[in-house]
């Protein structure tokens, strides 16, 4: 974990690398994400003032767009596919049971911070569903064992 | 030894990478020179991995390839229990007539040689002997139509882009593909990325742009890097240049960045509200400057069409629907796939023939064409010819080519509560039809649910409102699966309130 001065630099030498494109705020946002796994409430300020933005207008876009978050995720993230192909395959009952087995609903993280549960809505692997991805690895058929590849 | 092991994201979703992990050991175990090389997907899912071992006969196929198989490749091919013959053969690919997808899962996406080999460049080629004004012609005489859904003529848009006035002009290409059952978008980014990159040179060429976008949704993380790997190929080797060069943008998870108002705010930086319209983005789009908004397989459909000619490709197809369209056969299907053929074949051929029915081997209920704002068909509307019009004239959409088939365990009403619950929860709140109706919309749902049939009329009217009042398709559209559901499967919405309890 970085402090906060070492945060603050960092989050400008991404601001940084940006000076020159239309229209940099997602990319800037995606990049500090990547960074630290979320976006810290420090970065706000900073981005609305290299930007000349409002901090309203910055905090929202981070509220607009699922991707974003502004709190740290679990150490594992599974994504689980919700739309209407997979649905077909049976992924509603696969989510049920993946609920079941971690013990959290859509969008929370279990109290031993191991898992985030997310639900997406289309990873293009609609002829394989269910689909999902786990920490970035996609998924196809995919059914509750998925539990036990987070498993520490 | 060649061998081509492909590395879409529906392969890899299914174990190509530990494939290919297996097969070097195997190999360097052997002392066997191996040369794998990954490639995109054929469209063949219910083979994936489909693997290619390179003979003198042609490419030989094996799948859908287990870890178990592997050591099999390296004995006598013929006789290996996952043997497919060669692919070039297989019913599925021999049906397709392969215009816009006549690279995929053939070449190395990422080689320039191999690309120019099979025609790549040459209609950039051609255009670049060309006037503006022949340009727009060639792909107007065509008949090629958005293949995002809206179906606009694609030369019309490029016509007014080129006629705009503007020092900077942009192209976009829309690769926000977020519908269900839709991965056409994915499989040509990923497996031809070049001819993208050719379609949108050309259309900068067309419209006197110098400046590109490829939009891409943050949910396709291979399609992200073939594109940027591709991009940074072709500036290397000055296909894209100060002449037109482009970048590669990811988005955050929005399914309303799929319309082309509010992809054009996310691509400024800002929430991907929807703009009302006019003025049209042809002449105030990205930066408020001229812009063409096109899918991404319409671009990736010019280069055939200038390479081929624009009679060629308009020969294809029925009616106002021209040339060829990649069906995108998806859902509880069993041979689900991606299958290019000319406009036309019925929805029964489609579902029954070329998709063979159900996964589950139950009767087919339902077939959602068009993604989650399409109209669910019965099997009674199974002899609709795939065409815009012809799909229009059924109140529904063909949308992106996309048809996710459901079995007889279906349930028509928790689809349609579906269809508002993602309205409501993917909405970008700047009408309130969309805004408020999604959530109206799911209430009286479950009211139905409950066996209150008096809220049937209430939701027809709220789709009415949702269909004639919303700025925008995911408004606009969302009755189409819930009115379809209700018309066609009325028994689904007729619970008795003593079974709702």
């Amino acid at each position: 974990m970085l402090d906060s001065s070492a945060q603050t630099d960092r989050i400008a030498e991404i601001l940084t690398a940006h000076r020159g494109l239309d229209g940099p705020l997602l990319p800037i946002l995606h990049a500090i994400q990547a960074e630290f796994g979320h976006l810290p409430q420090v970065a706000i300020p900073q981005i609305a003032a290299a930007l000349t933005l409002s901090k309203a207008e910055v905090h929202g876009v981070i509220s607009f767009y699922h991707d974003f978050r502004e709190a740290p995720a679990g150490r594992h993230v599974i994504k689980l596919c919700r739309a209407e192909s997979c649905q077909t395959m049976g992924a509603d009952a696969v989510a049920g049971r993946i609920k079941a087995a971690l013990g959290i609903d859509w969008h929370e993280t279990t109290p031993d911070g191991r898992v985030t549960l997310e639900p997406v809505f289309c990873l293009g692997l609609c002829a394989c569903g269910p689909a999902a991805m786990v920490d970035g690895r996609l998924v196809g058929r995919c059914d509750e064992t998925l539990v036990a590849e987070v498993s520490e | 030894m060649k061998i081509y092991i492909p590395l879409d994201s529906v392969a890899v979703a299914l174990g190509a990478d530990a494939l290919v992990a297996a097969l070097e050991a195997e190999a360097d175990r052997r002392g066997v020179a191996v040369q794998i090389i990954r490639n995109g997907s054929r469209g063949m899912v219910w083979l994936e991995p489909l693997v290619e071992v390179v003979s003198d006969a042609g490419r030989l196929g094996f799948g859908p390839l287990t870890l178990a198989d592997v050591p099999g490749l390296f004995g006598d091919l013929g006789a290996h229990p996952k043997a497919l013959g060669l692919v070039e053969d297989l019913p599925w690919m021999k049906g397709q007539t392969r215009l816009t997808f006549a690279r995929v899962g053939v070449i190395d996406p990422l080689s320039l040689d191999d690309y120019r080999a099979h025609g790549g460049f040459v209609g950039l080629d051609r255009a670049k002997a060309m006037s503006k004004a022949q340009i727009v012609a060639e792909v107007t005489d065509s008949g090629l139509r958005g293949r995002g859904g809206a179906g606009f003529p694609t030369g019309i848009k490029w016509k007014t882009v080129s006629e705009a006035a503007g020092d900077q002009k942009y192209i976009v290409c829309n690769a926000d593909e977020g519908d269900s059952a839709t991965f056409a978008d994915r499989m040509l980014m990923e497996g031809d990325p070049f001819c993208l990159i050719e379609g949108m040179a050309i259309a900068g060429l067309a419209c006197g742009a110098t400046k590109g976008y490829v939009y891409l949704r943050s949910e396709y993380p291979v399609a992200i890097r073939i594109m940027n790997d591709a991009v940074r190929i072709a500036r290397e080797a000055g296909v894209l240049g100060p002449h037109f060069d482009m970048e590669i943008r990811v988005g955050a998870g929005a399914y309303v960045c799929g319309e082309e108002t509010s992809l054009l705010n996310s691509l400024e930086g800002k929430r991907g509200v929807v703009r009302a319209k006019p003025p049209l983005p042809a002449l105030q789009g990205f930066m408020g400057r001229p812009t063409v908004v096109n899918n991404v397989i319409s671009l990736a459909s010019v280069p055939v069409i200038m390479e081929k000619g624009a009679a060629h490709y308009k020969d294809f197809g029925l009616g106002r629907s021209r040339g060829t369209i990649p069906l995108q056969i998806a859902g509880n299907v069993r041979f689900g796939g991606l299958y290019e053929c000319a406009f036309g074949l019925t929805l029964g051929e489609i579902v029954n023939q070329i998709g063979g029915g159900t996964a589950s081997g139950r009767p087919v209920k339902a077939v959602q064409v068009g993604g989650p704002l399409g109209a669910w068909f019965p099997p009674s509307l199974f002899d609709t010819p795939f065409g815009y019009e012809e799909f229009a004239g059924k109140d529904g959409l063909i949308g992106h080519a996309g048809l996710t088939i459901a079995d007889d365990s279906t349930d028509m009403l928790a689809m349609a509560r579906f269809a508002m619950e993602f309205c409501a929860i993917e909405s970008c709140g700047k009408c309130t039809p969309c805004r408020v109706g999604a959530v109206r919309g799911v209430e009286t749902i479950d009211r139905l649910a409950r066996g209150d049939t008096s809220a049937i009329p209430i939701l027809t009217d709220l789709c009415n409102t949702m269909k004639l009042g919303s700025l925008c398709a995911l408004g606009g559209f969302t009755p189409y699966p819930v009115m379809s559901a209700l018309t066609h499967f009325p028994d689904d919405f007729a619970r008795s309130k003593e079974a709702a309890v």
